[in-house]
């Protein structure tokens, strides 16, 4: 039987969570989650139910990756601004976040990012628009799809928002 | 933001948890301890918190000590106080909901 296989699979910014859900269907099936590249996922076998995974936004800081070791949790690797984690589930529940305001700020951070990036391949689009190569339109329509990834994550954030009016 | 404003179940457990010296870890598990396994705070959410109340100064990270490579942190004389306020608000409001369910 194999023991390591590998996936190429797209996930759009806003579909973080699907994501997530995928890689536990994954271990679920016995497959966990060993290293991560650009739109590939690379596993290994595992028993199913094994581990727990879990995925977030969060720029580089190795403090953070030694925090979440020392609270038993295992770092798989990380792509672009993303990282992941796993953790055994008999060792316990595995949540990154566990009330609103965080995953509030999460969904802001994220969002930061759409700004930053969606921005300057606005100004970019515009300043190309005027060079020979006309290439600007790229960069355009780079900055409107990032400004639509933008879009659906502040929906997300709205509707947590509104929540957090009642609850904690 | 006034530091009168209520405090979240998170931060009401972790200052609790950080009267003694505590790791990341230990804050974890005392918590859920103290509210017999209701409240569990996941590792992103305290790790934010920490680096919040650091700032605010409730309370601080103590120096690593040799050979160790867990940060400890403590609870301030300002964190003690806010503690403080906050038990007595949410005794006003326990207090509050206690008469007004016994009257009707």
């Amino acid at each position: 039987m194999e023991k390591r296989k590998t996936i190429q699979k797209w996930f759009w910014v806003w579909e973080f969570e699907k994501e997530e859900n995928w890689l536990n269907e994954m271990a679920m099936n016995g497959w966990v989650l060993e290293s991560v590249g650009f739109c590939a996922y690379h596993f290994i076998r595992c028993e199913p139910g094994e581990y727990t995974l879990r995925l977030e936004m969060h720029p580089y800081d190795e403090a953070y990756v030694q925090f979440m070791q020392d609270t038993g949790a295992e770092y798989v690797g990380r792509m672009m601004m993303w990282i992941y984690f796993r953790k055994k589930a008999a060792d316990g529940a595995f949540d990154l976040f566990s009330d609103i305001d965080s995953r509030i700020t999460h969904l802001d951070k994220i969002g930061k990012m759409l700004t930053a990036v969606g921005g300057a391949n606005l100004l970019i689009g515009i300043a190309n628009t005027f060079s020979p190569a006309r290439l600007g339109w790229i960069n355009l329509l780079c900055a409107t799809l990032l400004m639509y990834c933008l879009g659906r994550i502040h929906g997300k954030k709205e509707a947590l928002e509104k929540e957090r009016l009642l609850h904690e | 933001m006034s530091d009168a404003m209520a405090l979240t179940e998170s931060t009401y457990y972790i200052l609790l948890s950080l009267m003694m010296p505590q790791h990341g870890y230990g804050i974890m598990q005392r918590t859920e301890e103290m509210s017999r396994g209701r409240v569990r705070l996941a590792a992103g959410t305290l790790y934010g918190a920490l680096n919040s109340l650091c700032d605010k100064g409730w309370i601080i990270q103590l120096p690593v000590e040799d050979g160790s490579r867990r940060k400890e942190y403590r609870l301030t004389e300002q964190g003690r106080t806010v503690l403080r306020n906050e038990v007595a608000r949410l005794r006003e409001l326990a207090d509050n909901g206690e008469r007004v369910l016994k009257e009707c």
